[in-house]
């Protein structure tokens, strides 16, 4: 379904991709992994061109993502932000609800809030949460109120961005699971970046680690404790020795 | 050698920075009109701003309107006792306010007011990936953030001239009538015969220019934050500055337009 071959990223002298190749089929659970500043969400970025890629081709069911009209390509996908990125402006509900309230998939503001409330509900809120700001939200609410606004519009891919930065380890477990029976749930294609071995083991079918630019060990996920690969293994222990350099 | 050469290259790497700037807030200006022009128009959120900029504008526009009404009728007076002319203070203030100190006043305040605001507001949506998340919810910032400002504070700000002129007139007025002994029936009758509509208009338009560069300036720097409290903080106060410099620019470059024979 997505397909990335090649795919080279510079800024200015750094290369942050160095010729990215991978292939994520449809309905399938990917998470990419990597230390900090290996490139994960420039090239998570480059998928959805909020980031311009300099040469390769990055492609979804066959078609070049550059060359896709805009709108009817932005609405198959779903993103949870790192930070959430909710709009402080706006209610948690109108927050939810913000792709069905304007453009091709608006519907009668009631009819928006009460789809609001339900995606809310499906991440363990409850309803009394949607009049308020996401200010007044802690952290793990937040991170819930955007898993609710991805999934609002149905769409057939979903990107999760460090989906349990800044999270206790029990909130991360509960926002694991949830995102994984969501995935499940929607038969939706998930593209997930983390450094947390505990969200790569509750999310993904498969696991693909980005170092130096590049993908240096794919496989599924079941595979991945016994795999011999020394970029794999220095990472999963977390070892400062090894092909890694560790900046001490 | 680096010696001779390195103020050189200072001035070099400063001009082709300028260029670059000025280059960059030319597309930017651009693809905003062009945006203008061209549907989906979110008018919830223009009529939000023409709130947010125009209406909570008016306290600060006010106030310095009628301050500086009082100040210019106390000057004139002063001024023009030196040649017996103490007669011309209601003529002058109507006409200092509403062709100059009522548009220029005006820009500068709501630059300080409204365009930091932009800046900020935009610079930590930028920081905090909300205008990457409007980006992936198909909202395209540019008409989304950008034309409802720019639309709502060039409507908004020749509403705000005009309403700053009467109001500085007003304070004019009240130090003529109560501090420099005019009769209020004259008073009003030297305002309302020497000015002209063209007076009033040009003011206006100016007022028209200014919104647009306030909101521009606002924008284009918050969409161009760095990252950070520093870099929002950054953006904020180029911003104003930059808003502040080219409002009295234009506002030179419309005199001398609307005024010279």
């Amino acid at each position: 379904m997505i397909e990335l071959r090649d795919v080279h990223k510079s800024f200015g002298t750094k290369q942050v991709l160095r010729g990215v190749n991978l292939s994520i089929a449809k309905g399938e659970s990917v998470v990419i992994i990597g230390g900090s500043g290996t490139g994960k969400s420039v090239l998570l970025k480059s998928v959805l061109g909020l980031v311009t890629h300099d040469s390769g081709l990055i492609s979804l069911e066959g078609q070049d993502v550059r060359q896709a009209e805009r709108d009817a390509f932005l609405a198959r996908f779903g993103m949870l932000f790192q930070g959430g990125a909710l709009f402080d402006s706006m209610s948690v509900w109108q927050n939810v609800a913000f792709r069905l309230l304007r453009g091709s998939l608006k519907r009668p503001v009631e009819e928006a809030r009460e789809i609001a409330i339900e995606k809310l509900r499906r991440v363990g809120l409850k309803p009394d949460v949607a009049d308020l700001f996401p200010a007044e939200l802690s952290g793990g609410m937040q991170k819930r109120v955007s898993l609710a606004r991805a999934i609002a519009a149905q769409p057939d891919v979903i990107f999760f961005d460090e989906p349990t930065t800044g999270l206790d380890p029990i909130m991360s477990g509960v926002i694991n699971e949830l995102i994984r029976e969501i995935v499940v749930e929607m038969g939706a294609t998930a593209m997930t970046i983390t450094h947390d071995m505990s969200s790569v083991r509750a999310i993904a079918d498969r696991v693909a680690m980005l170092h130096d630019g590049v993908i240096k060990w794919s496989g599924p996920v079941g595979e991945m404790d016994s795999a011999d690969d020394p970029y794999l293994r220095q990472f999963i222990s977390g070892s400062a020795e090894g092909p890694i350099e560790a900046v001490r | 050698m680096n010696l001779v050469l390195s103020p050189v290259a200072a001035i070099g790497r400063s001009t082709l920075a300028i260029m670059g700037a000025i280059g960059r807030i030319a597309i930017y200006c651009g693809a905003t009109l062009s945006h203008l022009v061209r549907p989906p128009f979110y008018y919830r959120e223009i009529w939000n701003q023409i709130v947010q900029i125009g209406w909570l504008s008016l306290p600060v526009v006010g106030l310095t309107a009628l301050f500086t009404g009082g100040a210019l009728a106390l000057q004139i007076y002063a001024g023009g006792a030196r040649f017996n002319a103490e007669s011309v203070v209601p003529s002058i203030v109507a006409i200092g306010m509403v062709r100059e100190l009522g548009p220029v006043l005006g820009g500068l305040m709501v630059a300080g007011r409204v365009a930091s605001a932009i800046a900020a507001e935009i610079g930590t949506m930028r920081v905090t990936e909300q205008i990457d998340a409007l980006v992936t919810l198909s909202t395209n910032p540019m008409k989304y953030l950008t034309v409802p400002r720019v639309l709502a504070a060039t409507l908004t700000l020749p509403l705000l001239v005009a309403v700053g002129d009467s109001i500085g007139i007003f304070g004019g007025y009240l130090v003529g009538t109560t501090r420099l002994g005019f009769n209020p029936a004259n008073y009003i009758q030297n305002t309302v015969d020497f000015l002209e509509v063209w007076d009033v208009t040009s003011g206006m338009i100016k007022g028209a220019a200014f919104g647009f560069i306030v909101a521009l300036m606002g924008c284009y720097h918050g969409m161009n934050s760095g990252k950070g409290a520093r870099g929002v903080g950054k953006a904020t106060t180029n911003a104003v500055v930059s808003a502040s410099i080219l409002i009295l620019a234009a506002n030179y470059l419309l005199t001398e337009l609307f005024f010279t024979a």
